[in-house]
């Protein structure tokens, strides 16, 4: 998303982080965020994508690097004067204040006129649609309620900036969805721009405008959504977004972007990887949803062979278990519909996908 | 199905349920016994010790029972019959050596009368029942004619009563008038004053372990574990030491050669030594050193479950770091504040050992005056009321918090 301006809305130039005065957590962090995108940091948990958000709030210091909110450096303002509004995982209402005193609490600290932060206080609460909640306590509510409220408390003092830490981690899957589609409508109808932090790659990938993979303090990737799941950039973004198989070979000869690789199901044609040289041992990436069992309608490039271990009846599809003659596993997702085939333990089958849909890695 | 319960079904829920209960309550029976006991049984008795006492009505009945008798008017000297069973009945203590009783509790309420009673005990002694149930009246006034004084015979029947709010007036610094009316004692309001005190002290040394205590909470609270687990040792260290030597180490600090003393005159600060042991300062000082941990405790646990990111969002909204602590942390620290003020005060008003060591005599409490009624008066009857009055005010003071504060909001832990 190229901005028109010179500089993006916030810039994070090598930003590092060290608690010990000895290991970095976040090694040089970069990223340019325009108005309005909705970034999601993803990662496992000690990546450093809470430290990011941390050191974007303020409260945690930059051990090196800047932080610049419309080219202004941000790095050394006290985090009360950054004006970014905050959703944390575990709510932070407030517990001895109602929600309409909560929501009314960033307004009274900028000294907006009592009317004003009655109008504004209902404009919210109508806006989270719990107009008639505002003299409740925050111990009366719900896990759903109370982070939509947490939500309208971090959106109406009308930050430039949102940030979420986790906001959906306590809550169970049918509320977290729910929550998903409401964040989704408000950033749609208000325009804000959000930096979320989760390790839920489902909710990564269904919300966000672009994604950060952090791992070990490093952005592996950063793109969009369907870029990532797509075309990752190594195995571990391959690995840690979605589900996939990893099948070991060696690389016999790199055309292009297209590499030619030994597996020992046969030969192969994938898409090869930043590095890749020939000669060079290799991981093939390919997702159980992109393979199919012979014979099969679909078009293909590879074609293996490889003996059936077992199935599992999951519901909307089953998914088959196969072994490589050197023991290496591979499963794949086939629809739960008339064309799914029946195999007993130790037949051998042959498996078949498109050379797009595989990536070779370096190993 | 129906939703209901047979009748089967809910006998066998009801056994079920007093199952239950008779074995948790079996599980308490020793702990409910042990209360009984130490704790119940003694204080009930203090309470009924400072309205009752028996022990002029045991020792003089017929007297009494003669005085009600003649109907007396408490106007004038009572009739000779009186006096007459008065002397017989003396004369019976006498032999029995009881009669020391009777002078201690005559001389109580009219001093100088011990040395009477005694006086005309010894007079009465031999003589025959017969003779005295006849004319031993003339033999008390020819002892002593202090026997014709009706102020000694109105103090003898009010001593005779055995319940009695006397006590309760005198630990309030009021006494019974002539006209039976309650007036104020003359001279210095000796208990009114050292209540007034006691409670003033108390609130000086919650208020002082409040400004030491919280920062210190807080600091503990967001410190690493690590360190914050180490500094709570030495929060707890003075818990490990003897309570006496703790006070002991105070007076070494605090005597006129102590170390405060030869500190503050080596550095120039004074140039003769300041005298705080055994002043009120001495007192507070102590006490409150020692009841610290009781503020920082309380204060600390709860301090620790408030998640640090309610003041990071109220700082993330724009709140200065003051204001935001004031305006949502304070609030949240309030169960463990109001726990910690709580346990400091009710603990520092019946504080004894420390205002006795340290306190000389400004530094007394009311439990000191308590302890010397029961040790050295031998008034444990003024002793008890002082105690029930004590325990009056603190139930009183509660019951005040409970009113504005809320007793469910204490949490200790």
């Amino acid at each position: 998303m190229p901005s028109e301006a010179e500089h993006a809305f916030l810039q994070f130039d090598q930003v590092k982080k060290s608690y010990d005065q000895k290991t970095l957590v976040v090694k040089g962090f970069d990223l340019d965020v325009d108005r309005g995108e909705f970034i999601t940091l993803l990662g496992p948990s000690g990546s450093g994508k809470s430290t990011v958000l941390m050191m974007l709030a303020g409260f945690e210091g930059v051990t090196s690097g800047d932080i610049r909110v419309e080219n202004k450096s941000i790095t050394r303002t006290a985090p009360y004067k950054r004006n970014i509004g905050m959703v944390f995982q575990n709510y932070a209402l407030f517990p001895h204040m109602t929600i309409a005193e909560n929501l009314a609490y960033p307004l009274q600290v900028r000294k907006m006129a009592k009317p004003d932060v009655k109008d504004r206080v209902n404009e919210y609460l109508r806006l989270i649609e719990m107009p008639e909640f505002g003299g409740r306590y925050p111990g009366q509510l719900s896990g759903g309620q109370r982070q939509r409220v947490a939500l309208a408390r971090a959106l109406i003092f009308e930050p430039s900036l949102i940030l979420m830490d986790e906001p959906l981690g306590a809550l169970d899957k049918k509320l977290r969805e729910q929550m998903q589609y409401e964040i989704t409508r408000l950033h749609e109808q208000l325009g804000f721009t959000v930096i979320y932090v989760t390790h839920d790659q489902t909710e990564a990938l269904s919300m966000s405008s672009r994604i950060a993979v952090f791992n070990d303090g490093v952005v592996q990737q950063c793109a969009a959504p369907a870029e990532l799941y797509e075309r990752p950039k190594n195995a571990f973004v391959a690995d840690f977004i979605g589900e996939n198989n990893f099948i070991p070979g060696t690389v016999s000869a790199i055309d292009g972007a297209e590499a030619k690789v030994a597996i020992p199901g046969g030969e192969i044609i994938a898409v090869a990887g930043d590095g890749l040289v020939v000669g060079q041992k290799c991981v093939v990436s390919v997702r159980p949803e992109k393979l199919f069992i012979q014979p099969t309608s679909h078009a293909y490039d590879n074609e293996v062979t490889a003996a059936h271990v077992t199935h599992h009846y999951v519901g909307d599809f089953i998914r088959y278990y196969f072994r490589f003659a050197d023991g290496t596993e591979i499963n794949l997702k086939v629809l739960n519909d008339l064309a799914a085939p029946n195999f007993s333990a130790g037949q051998e089958g042959k498996l078949a996908w498109l050379k797009k849909d595989c990536i070779a890695f370096p190993a | 199905m129906e939703n209901s319960l047979s009748r089967e079904d809910g006998r066998n829920a009801r056994r079920e349920l007093n199952r239950r209960r008779i074995a948790a309550f079996a599980l308490v029976i020793p702990l409910l016994v042990f209360i009984f006991f130490a704790f119940v049984a003694p204080i009930a008795t203090i309470l009924y010790r400072s309205v009752y006492n028996p022990v002029v009505s045991d020792l003089i009945p017929e007297t009494l029972a003669a005085l009600d008798a003649a109907e007396w008017d408490r106007a004038d000297v009572p009739p000779d019959d009186v006096l007459n069973v008065f002397s017989a009945e003396l004369s019976l203590l006498a032999q029995e050596r009881l009669s020391g009783r009777l002078a201690e509790e005559i001389n109580r309420a009219i001093p100088g009368m011990s040395s009477v009673v005694r006086s005309t005990s010894r007079a009465v002694r031999r003589m025959e029942q017969d003779t005295l149930l006849s004319e031993g009246g003339q033999t008390l006034l020819d002892a002593n004619d202090r026997w014709g004084d009706v102020a000694v015979w109105r103090a003898l029947q009010d001593a005779g009563a055995p319940y009695t709010e006397d006590y309760y007036l005198t630990a309030l610094d009021l006494q019974r008038a002539e006209d039976g009316g309650i007036e104020a004692r003359d001279g210095a309001r000796i208990y009114v004053t050292l209540y007034t005190k006691t409670l003033r002290i108390a609130l000086i040394i919650t208020i002082l372990t409040l400004i030491l205590g919280y920062p210190l909470a807080y600091f503990l609270a967001n410190a690493p574990s690590k360190s914050a687990n180490m500094l709570m040792v030495f929060v707890l260290l003075p818990f490990w030491t003897s309570l006496l030597v703790r006070t002991t180490a105070w007076i070494a600090l605090l005597q006129t050669n102590g170390v405060v003393n030869s500190f503050l005159m080596s550095i120039g600060v004074i140039n003769e030594p300041m005298e705080i042991l055994y002043t009120q300062t001495a007192t507070i000082l102590a006490m409150t050193h020692i009841l610290l941990p009781f503020m920082i405790l309380p204060l600390y646990s709860v301090m620790k479950g408030i998640d640090p990111s309610y003041l990071r969002a109220a700082m993330s909204m724009g709140g200065r770091p003051i204001p935001a602590f004031v305006r949502i942390y304070l609030p949240m620290t309030l169960p463990g504040l109001s726990a910690g003020a709580l346990l400091v005060f009710i603990i520092s008003v019946g504080y004894y050992i420390t205002p006795a060591l340290v306190g000389g005599t400004d530094g007394q409490m009311i439990s000191n005056i308590i302890a010397f009624h029961m040790r050295e008066s031998n008034n444990w009857e003024l002793a008890a009321a002082l105690g029930s009055l004590l325990l009056a005010i603190i139930l009183l003071l509660y019951w005040v918090y409970d009113r504005f504060v809320g007793a469910g909001n204490i949490k200790l832990g």
